[in-house]
């Protein structure tokens, strides 16, 4: 058949700018949402994640305007393209959601995650901890004899990788606020 | 105040049931006389009512139920509407707020269980928002894709007073999604429209949804391109079963030339449908070689299911003027020479005729049922209604539909229980027409107890009962796919339905001879009340044509000698 002058695939008018072809490739997207501030908003987004089987990595919520009654969720998911995009859309059209945006295709955005690790050592052990504390530039923010509870906030890899370092040291318990991000620039 | 707000939405039914927690607004409705209350025997019932109403009017159906189990009674019918983008506000009681969450008599977390099941709700707490709320709820249901809304309200928060906000100054939402399609878009699609070889318009529910103006702009657009037209089960009427494009329904159990033809078409323009899987069947081979335009108002149904190649987000109507315009402005061209051909190869696929039976013997076919059912009521202006299963289908391939909303069929959710009630809503909008509710016997008796509310109302709906004393869906997938084990599949221990319309005060009768058939008809058609038309058909009759699960729609099944082995291994898990 003689092809239409229309190139297939051609996508640019999509509300959501799909990407070329439906691509098995698994991504990782870290999406802001703003909603309003009102019960029951949180319960629809996870509603949402869990009724039509997209995954949730992590996800973090907090009033950011008190005069709006704005809050803001940040969520780490991941799937195919196809399946970013639908979260997306199905994300925009739940009544309190006023915006999405996806950091990740958006332009360069910055993204931290605050962590506290209790890591309970003595001797060598416990001289090392608070020596590669120092170089990932964690804080002590509780010590006895016998532990310490450091915080460190940065990117996500930072702290697996500080984690990863304290597992041997004695690492007993974790906590992570998961992943709050804004664009950089104006 | 919840009445007054019902009554500056323009409300003027109210289809539901009472119960404790909403008692303050049923008092206030026994004292005025603008808002008319239509008490069902069933809360999901009331909602189906309501869903039947919104459908044939074009306006959102209301629906007032208690708390508890009035709210859980409902949640299938607004499960229902959600499916069919109906809209719908449902006001619910709710234990006083001071006793949530205290497991109170009759209390359910009403929002929580209908959170998944509406477009959205709200739990009331303070009667200062109630009317406010209202409005809100209006503005919701009937903005963007319709959709059911839930207002819960507490009890306390019924019986407090508080200054009433009239919707001039109710808040403006932020809720308003793009009507305006992206004109480029627009445009490219008309460029489209204007090479094309084979292209075929696939219409659905949404071109309904979007009013009148949409459909007179659609019929306008067919006519003057002559393109070929084909309709989900939803948008049945947009284009008139009559008109010279039209192709009948595709699908599952739509016509082989609708489904050849969105095979093979090589530009295939979607407006207000959704790609559903009872449309697409095998999704990789789904109209392998054509160009795909989208038109829809949710931008969620866009390449959710199949890649669209011009997607355009807005509404059907304001989409559709622009691209005439558009279309006119460049001078109104279609491939005329190639269409014509391709005119010609759907001529031949018809000649399949692939909706052909005989009707011979002694007992009557369904098929045979409904080609009577439609001539002798083809000149009136009626509403039908169906219940879910083969007579639904049956219903939608041989009666033809020449206006919007004259269709009311649960598609999405499938409910069986949907017709009668829903038959009851169409009736109270328009008390003079001809309503007709296509039944299975089994489907029927889900929801039998309206027979109380239309006797009540006298609402004269003809509930034209095809009764083969089975579930003859369910029984024609066990032929197909279970070895012919019909595990529960058959109307066990059926009433009389001529003494039960007896017993309710209505007319019944019954017809099982093909040669009393019409007389039969003409006698439920002359009956001024609720008839139960009890017609007993042939019982192992199959639904065809027929696109067997996990198969592509080049791949139909026309009739019993095709059966055989027609579902394989991976279409067995589909349903």
């Amino acid at each position: 058949m003689p092809p239409l002058h229309i190139k297939k695939g051609s996508s640019r008018h999509s509300a959501y700018n799909l990407r070329s072809n439906f691509s098995d490739v698994q991504e990782t997207h870290t999406l802001a949402v703003i909603v309003d501030n009102e019960p029951g908003v949180l319960a629809r987004v996870i509603g949402l994640f869990s009724g039509r089987g997209y995954n949730i990595d992590s996800l973090t919520v907090a009033e950011v305007d008190h005069t709006g009654h704005t809050s803001r969720i940040t969520i780490v998911t991941t799937g195919t393209p196809q399946v970013i995009e639908q979260i997306k859309a199905q994300l925009g059209r739940i009544v309190p959601v006023h915006k999405v945006n996806d950091l990740t295709v958006e332009g360069p955005s910055v993204a931290r995650e605050l962590a506290l690790l209790k890591v309970a050592g003595e001797g060598e052990k416990r001289v090392e901890a608070l020596r590669l504390a120092d170089i990932f530039r964690a804080n002590a923010v509780d010590s006895t004899l016998g532990s310490f509870v450091f915080e460190i906030t940065g990117a996500p890899e930072k702290i697996d990788a500080f984690a990863e370092l304290m597992r041997p040291l004695g690492l007993v318990e974790m906590a992570r606020t998961g992943v709050a991000a804004l664009p950089r620039g104006r | 105040m919840v009445v007054q707000a019902l009554k500056d939405q323009g409300v003027d039914v109210v289809f539901g049931y009472p119960g404790g927690a909403v008692l303050p607004i049923y008092d206030e409705i026994f004292q005025q006389n603008d808002i008319r209350h239509i008490l069902v025997r069933h809360e999901q019932a009331a909602v189906h009512a309501a869903e039947g109403y919104a459908r044939s009017t074009g306006r959102p159906g209301v629906v007032l139920v208690t708390s508890g189990p009035g709210a859980t009674n409902a949640v299938t019918g607004i499960t229902d509407a959600l499916m069919d983008s109906i809209p719908l506000v449902v006001l619910t009681g709710q234990v006083p707020t001071f006793m949530i969450g205290n497991d109170a008599f009759q209390e359910a977390d009403t929002v929580g269980i209908t959170r998944p099941c509406t477009k959205h709700n709200w739990l009331v707490s303070d009667t200062a928002r109630l009317s406010d709320i209202i409005h809100q709820a209006f503005h919701v249901a009937t903005t963007g894709r319709p959709g059911p809304v839930l207002v819960d309200i507490p009890k306390d928060v019924q019986f407090a007073s508080a200054t009433y906000t009239p919707p001039q100054k109710a808040r403006v939402s932020h809720y308003q999604p793009q009507t305006k399609g992206d004109i480029e878009a627009i445009t490219d699609l008309v460029a489209a429209m204007e090479t094309a070889k084979r292209p075929i318009f696939y219409t659905g529910g949404g071109v309904i949804n979007s009013g009148p103006e949409a459909t007179r702009l659609l019929r306008d657009l067919v006519a003057a391109t002559g393109i070929p037209i084909t309709s989900t089960l939803m948008g049945l009427g947009a284009y008139p079963a009559n008109g010279p494009h039209w192709l009948g329904m595709l699908g599952m159990h739509g016509l082989y030339e609708a489904n050849m033809a969105m095979h093979d078409c090589d530009l295939m323009i979607n407006i207000g449908a959704r790609f559903d899987d009872r449309i697409t069947g095998r999704v990789d081979a789904f109209s392998p070689e054509s160009i795909k335009a989208h038109i829809d108002i949710d931008p969620s149904s866009i390449n959710k299911v199949i890649r669209a190649d011009i997607p355009i987000v807005g509404d059907i109507a304001t989409v559709l003027a622009d691209l005439l315009e558009i279309w006119t402005a460049r001078g109104r061209k279609v491939n005329r020479e190639a269409i014509g051909k391709w005119t010609a190869k759907i001529a031949e696929w018809r000649k399949v005729d692939c909706l052909k039976f005989t009707q011979k013997g002694p007992v009557i076919k369904p098929q045979y049922a409904l080609a009577r059912l439609e001539a002798l009521t083809r000149g009136h202006d009626r509403y039908i209604c169906t219940e879910v299963g083969q007579h639904q289908m049956w219903a939608a391939q041989y009666l033809g539909f020449n206006a919007p909303n004259r269709w009311m069929t649960s598609g999405g959710l499938g409910t069986m229980g949907y017709g009668f009630p829903a038959s009851i809503g169409v009736q109270i909008a328009h008390p003079e027409a001809l309503v007709i509710n296509v039944a299975g016997e089994a489907s029927w008796l889900m929801n039998m107890q309206e027979m109380g509310t239309a006797m009540q109302y006298h609402l004269p709906v003809k509930q034209f009962i095809l009764n083969n004393e089975r579930l003859g869906m369910v029984r024609q997938w066990q032929e197909l796919l279970h070895g012919e084990r019909y595990s529960s599949s058959w109307s066990e221990s059926l009433p009389d339905f001529v003494k039960l319309a007896e017993a309710f005060g209505a007319k019944g009768i019954q017809c099982k001879d093909p040669g009393d058939l019409d007389e039969a008809i003409m006698e439920m058609l002359a009956h001024d009340g609720p008839v139960i038309f009890d017609c007993l058909v042939e019982k192992h009759e199959n639904c065809f044509p027929m696109i067997p699960s996990g198969e592509p729609h080049n791949k139909m099944l026309l009739g019993e000698v095709s059966t055989k082995d027609a579902i394989k291994e991976g279409g067995a898990v589909l349903v």
